[in-house]
């Protein structure tokens, strides 16, 4: 057996190399969470691919010569490819460009009404969880009070107020509602977060409220917000559907992934590409979203590096 | 004699147990905290050394009695000194895995109180700063940009104490600094804070339950049993001459680190439990466990009473002990 001398080793001087070179770069937990994220192939490919889904959604209805609304009796319900690309619906209307407009509309819905709501909801839950005592009693109060009334009151109310098939309506209604569920769940997780000592340490550091919850408590939540976040998103687009349908979302000939879902149901069985490429962009997009939520998560977490 | 930094009259807390009853986590303590010295806190589990501790640094807002800092009462600061307050009185935590935020880069954390106070203009400067207070306590300023999860339980201990010293403070509250480390580094950081009081002229407030430990480092040691405090003395004289019976099997419990003595070593073994601390009468508190305790122990309760110059104790019978 081959035994080490010490004749073996040699001893290298202790500044044979610039120990600066060696740092780790200087980072900030948001820089910090974009190198984190790139790692994570599926979710890098998700946000690519709802990237792309965005311009087409931006540019995809100027690529064509037809417009949403405009019908063509003499093609009507024409099948993809030629001269309409996803064909015609049922009353002759070009589908390349009702999909991309409508695309429009349910992602607008979708991303706005679920990070607004968010946003209120972890501020106010924050705020409710930090003070704690009276200022969490009324606020909490008034959440459960808002979520005994049925969303839909709401909705109905609203656009009657102010009026329906406005996007802008829709976010306000949606988000109503869903900064409840928000604040209460980050409520929660701050109730357990504020007894850990670096939020004491915060505080006796001279931190105001406002910094606290904004750069200690809220960022610790994030990771199961987000998780919320893309659990949303679908409901989001289902329920805009379910509005469209029973004629409180966007009204005709204004079109929603949803809207257009519904209409091609019934002449499923004769033209089902009217009915399967709208479905294939809400499960695409869903999908992308659910993984992008998945990679960010652990992105957002630095002890979950790999 | 030296210079009063901090004055406490009569502090109490009390947290609300339920059913109009309040557990009395702190009931009426006085102490004067002196500029440049160590001031040991010992005592059993639960007695209200953490929460006398947080009190000082005005994480609770006392139930009586008053806090003074430079001739004034504490909580009557505006937002101003306030400010100032926070600056000069730090506290290190006893959990150093709970103590820095988890999603905080090493820099972020230490430069916090640096930006709260605004006490360096550029980020290059403040930068600077953190890495000459990462180089004080002993870390490599290499590690500046690493997350928390990433150090060693004493190498966290020293964020802590750099976070704390980065505002230069005048006094710190130390809430168990060493008790989650294992020996050979709590007597690093040990050598270390006491570099840095000598070289900065820091104040401790040293709060532990190794009483070994706190002989070493402290001038004046206060024992406290359920919220009070039952012996104070410069630490010599308290571990020669104990003059109240809890201290006294406190510092039975001492092992000595020698096998042969140890075998022979006496020790006072307390009976029973401590009593409720949402029912405290007006026996002695230590009455119900005292080997010595007598009728006029279990009727009357005795004041902190100085029985030689600088050392208090409260016990009728402290002379004769």
């Amino acid at each position: 057996m081959n035994r080490f001398l010490p004749d073996d080793f040699e001893a290298l001087p202790a500044d044979s190399f610039d120990k600066e070179q060696i740092v780790r770069p200087p980072t900030t937990y948001l820089k910090d969470v974009w190198r984190n994220f790139k790692k994570r192939k599926t979710a890098l490919v998700s946000l690519i691919i709802l990237a792309v889904i965005v311009l087409m959604v931006i540019f995809g209805p100027m690529m064509t010569k037809y417009n949403y609304y405009s019908n063509d009796y003499g093609a009507v319900n024409q099948p993809p490819g030629g001269e309409h690309l996803f064909g015609t619906d049922t009353l002759g209307r070009d589908m390349w460009a009702r999909v991309w407009v409508g695309g429009r509309v349910s992602l607008i819905i979708a991303i706005l009404a679920t990070i607004i709501p968010y946003a209120i909801g972890m501020v106010v839950g924050g705020i409710s969880g930090y003070f704690g005592g009276k200022v969490d009693l009324v606020i909490m109060r008034l959440v459960d009070i808002m979520l005994g009334i049925p969303s839909m009151i709401y909705n109905i109310l609203l656009m009657i107020v102010l009026g329906s098939g406005n996007i802008l309506t829709l976010v306000i209604a949606f988000t109503i509602t869903g900064w409840l569920s928000a604040a209460r769940t980050t409520r929660g997780l701050v109730l357990q977060l504020k007894t850990r000592e670096f939020v004491m340490a915060s505080e006796t550091l001279g931190a105001s409220p406002g910094r606290i919850i904004l750069r200690h408590l809220i960022p610790n939540t994030l990771g199961i917000s987000v998780v919320g976040m893309t659990m949303t998103i679908p409901n989001i687009i289902f329920s805009e559907a379910f509005l469209s349908f029973i004629g409180l979302g966007v009204a005709p000939p204004n079109p929603s992934w949803g809207q257009l879902i519904k209409a091609a149901s019934e002449t499923f069985k004769n033209y089902p590409y009217q009915f399967t490429i709208p479905c294939a962009c809400i499960s695409i997009t869903l999908l992308c979203f659910n993984l992008l939520g998945d990679g960010l998560r652990d992105a957002l977490d630095p002890r979950l590096r790999t | 004699m030296t210079e009063t930094l901090l004055k406490l009259t009569d502090v109490r807390k009390h947290f609300p147990a339920g059913r109009g009853a309040s557990v009395k986590a702190v009931n009426g303590v006085s102490l004067e905290i002196r500029r440049g010295e160590t001031l040991g806190l010992v005592g059993e589990s639960g007695c209200g050394k953490t929460t006398l501790g947080r009190t000082i640094v005005k994480l609770y807002r006392p139930d009586g009695g008053r806090i003074e800092y430079g001739g004034q009462d504490v909580w009557s600061f505006d937002r101003k000194q306030n400010l100032d307050y926070r600056k000069k009185v730090q506290i290190i935590y006893q959990d150093p895995y709970a103590s820095l935020d988890p999603l905080s880069v090493v820099s972020t954390s230490i430069a916090e109180g640096l930006n709260i106070h605004k006490m360096y203009r550029s980020s290059k400067e403040r930068h600077e700063r953190v890495l000459e207070l990462l180089r004080l306590v002993g870390l490599n300023p290499e590690h500046a940009n690493r997350f928390p999860h990433e150090f060693s339980g004493g190498q966290r201990q020293r964020i802590g104490i750099a976070r704390a010293l980065a505002l230069e403070p005048e006094l710190i509250v130390c809430d168990e600094p060493i008790s989650a480390l294992d020996v050979s580094i709590q007597a690093q950081i040990v050598n270390l804070m006491m570099q840095l009081q000598q070289d900065m002229g820091l104040s401790y407030i040293f709060i532990t339950h190794d009483l070994s430990m706190v002989k070493q480092i402290s001038d004046r040691i206060a024992v406290m049993y359920l919220g009070s405090i039952v012996e104070l003395a410069p630490s010599d004289m308290l571990y020669e001459h104990h003059c109240h019976p809890y201290t006294q099997a406190l510092l039975s419990a001492i092992p000595i680190p020698d096998p042969e003595t140890e075998r022979t070593r006496k020790r006072i073994l307390l009976q029973g439990d401590a009593p409720n601390p949402t029912a405290l009468g007006d026996s002695c508190d230590f009455a119900g466990r005292c080997p010595c305790a007598t009728d006029k122990c279990r009727s009357q309760r005795p004041a902190l009473t100085e029985i030689e110059p600088g050392h208090w104790a409260a016990c009728h019978y402290s002379q004769a002990l």
